[in-house]
């Protein structure tokens, strides 16, 4: 087991498959159109959460808007998915039906709920990260997907745009405020990496066109990120000892599985019945 | 205090509201209101109008508004666990209109010299009432559907008649909070119609949640307030000045004459033996309420009252930093772009 800090490859315990020949094309697109369905999937289970929670009701609204758009991108690239796949499974199927190990969003949006500036510290981040995301994949070779990321892609700069103001605020706000937002960028900064590092569908899909190199987006998301913190007066986290791996290729944190027995729960419970 | 410089003296009247002018002046305004709610026109922020009509309205507003950010809490409560993504979808957009709505009947209460923040702090403290409805939990996924067909069909037949309310403001607000709220009373019966087509325990899920929701939707419109008990409580004196159009029991029978039909749709059976079409009077009869329970749960003695209460403070409070925050942001920002301007 490697100690690096930086180390960019799993843990034997973690590890899949690297790219193997019985890894299919098919199978590859449908893991990359499931990596971002389930980001936007399993972000917007947690935003959801904020509703009646949140520190006005102008934030109930705008942080139930930013669920919403995420919901719709799920919605959208779930049920491609499903068409890419030919095997019948729609949106829900996907959503409600998929064990743990099956998900593959990033472990950055399935961490349970922290206080206001650790979710405005996540949604800097993931909305800093899908900005450059959607405006490479408006290009993509999977036209279904190109469309996606031209809607997809207005939403983001949105949230980033909804985010960076709050973390204006809190970092240049009050003493308190600029405290509690430093501890919401160290909280979620373990969590960080995990975005920009390559998997294998995101290999494949990068070559065929497809979809993009999470590592090719990572300068552009810190530059941003950075020119935020430094106009909050805020400092971006040291390099964290322990960086969060394995989502992409189903490896969760313990968060997730309360997480998707509460989504799951009902769907679950009544098998084949519609909704 | 600013834009004026006027000389003190004990002798004058400290402010324009002590002058004879202002009295004669106040009177002629008095007659103009009273003409406005004659010719059931509508009465805007700046024109003069009783106390007791402002305090009814801000009292109203305010407990209107109060129910809306209230009653996103047990629909909120199934957002994580909607059975499908769809459904999830249409949950986060209802409980976010909500929201709106408590928004705009805010700014609507503060045309007449309220603050959003005083009204807030009446309601954690418990001196502002919301819909009583809302101290009642949402159990099942069937609740969700119960809600929007029931107590937002309860809620329409009661604002409807807002839209033509005296107040320009609320008046205004009313058209479009009842656009919305008519479009979730459809999404929740559409929701039940779902279950109804569905599994049996589907439709045991409905017939369940019509049987818990059915008479506190009922309560919904208020107690009695024809007849004999016309005398009692604030419908007499609201429809004198146009605030309200139709008594609680007007509305209540009009809400039965539209819901049994549909319930009937929905294969469902309601929850009370003396339901029966009376040709007579072409309306449906209902059995006796239980004011009791009515009354219990309005004074804090309901299942959920504690429960909403603390959620919503919990809420506030804990955010607290976070306005604090962007106000002080908002402050530092003035006093850059002030010395901006001066450099």
């Amino acid at each position: 087991m490697s100690t690096s800090a930086d180390a960019t490859h799993l843990d034997a315990a973690v590890a899949a498959p690297r790219h193997t020949p019985e890894t299919d094309a098919t199978t590859l697109h449908v893991r990359y159109l499931l990596s971002l369905g389930d980001d936007a999937l399993v972000y917007a289970q947690r935003l959801g959460e904020w509703l009646t929670h949140a520190p006005q009701i102008e934030e109930d609204m705008a942080l139930g808007n930013v669920g919403l758009d995420l919901l719709g991108q799920a919605r959208s690239l779930l049920t491609r998915a499903g068409e890419v796949e030919g095997g019948g499974r729609d949106e829900d199927a996907l959503a409600m039906l998929r064990d743990e190990r099956e998900f593959r969003n990033v472990q950055l949006v399935e961490q349970p709920r922290g206080d206001f500036a650790v979710e405005m510290a996540r949604m800097l981040w993931f909305a800093s990260y899908q900005c450059e995301l959607w405006s490479q994949l408006t290009s993509s070779a999977d036209e279904t997907l190109a469309g996606i990321a031209g809607k997809a892609v207005k939403e983001a700069v949105y949230h980033r745009d909804h985010a960076t103001q709050w973390v204006l605020r809190l970092g240049d706000g009050t003493e308190v405020s600029r405290e509690r937002m430093q501890a919401g960028l160290e909280a979620v900064h373990p969590y960080v990496a995990e975005l920009g590092e390559d998997h294998e569908a995101a290999r494949w899909a990068a070559e065929q066109g497809v979809g993009v190199l999470p590592s090719s987006l990572t300068d552009a998301v810190n530059a941003h990120v950075s020119a935020v913190l430094e106009q909050a007066t805020l400092t971006m986290p040291d390099a964290p000892r322990w960086h969060a791996r394995g989502g992409r290729e189903g490896v969760h944190s313990e968060a997730m599985g309360y997480l998707l027995a509460e989504m799951q729960h009902i769907a679950r419970s009544h098998p084949g019945a519609t909704w | 205090m600013y834009g004026n410089d006027f000389g003190h003296s004990d002798d004058a009247p400290l402010n324009a509201a002590e002058t004879e002018d202002y009295a004669s002046v106040l009177e002629e305004h008095m007659a103009y209101f009273d003409r406005l709610v004659q010719d059931d026109q509508r009465i805007e922020p700046r024109d003069a109008m009783p106390d007791a009509y402002r305090q009814t309205l801000i009292r109203q507003i305010a407990q209107h508004a109060h129910s809306e950010i209230i009653g996103m809490q047990p629909e909120g409560n199934w957002i994580t666990r909607a059975p499908s993504l769809r459904r999830k979808a249409i949950l986060m957009a209802k409980v976010q209109d909500e929201a709106g709505h408590g928004l705009y009947l805010y700014s609507a209460a503060e045309t007449l010299g309220v603050d959003r923040s005083e009204l807030l702090d009446k309601l954690h403290s418990g001196r502002q009432k919301y819909s009583s409805i809302f101290n009642y939990p949402t159990l099942t996924w069937a609740d969700v559907g119960a809600i929007g067909w029931l107590v937002d069909g309860a809620a329409i037949m009661n604002q409807v008649p807002l839209c033509r309310c005296s107040y320009g403001p609320y008046a205004r607000a009313m058209i479009r909070v009842c656009k919305e709220e008519s479009f979730h009373q459809r999404q929740g019966f559409e929701l039940l119609w779902t279950l109804s087509q569905g599994t049996d325990a589907q439709r045991a899920m409905l017939q369940d949640a019509a049987d818990r929701w059915w008479w506190p939707a009922l309560m919904m419109f208020g107690p009695p307030d024809s007849g004999e008990k016309a005398k009692e409580g604030h419908t007499a004196q609201s429809m004198a000045w146009g605030i309200k159009r139709f008594t609680n029991d007007d509305l209540r029978q009009r809400f039965v004459d539209m819901t049994v039909p549909q319930a009937i749709k929905l294969g469902i059976t309601l929850p009370d033996p003396d339901l029966r079409w009376n040709e007579e009077r072409g309306h449906w009869d209902f059995g006796e309420i239980d004011w009791d329970e009515f009354w219990r749960v309005l004074k804090g003695d309901g299942p959920c009252n504690a429960q909403r209460i603390a959620t919503r403070v919990t809420a506030h409070e804990e955010g607290a930093w976070v306005r604090e925050a962007a106000a002080a942001y908002a402050d530092k920002q003035a006093a850059r772009s002030a010395e901006g301007a001066v450099a």
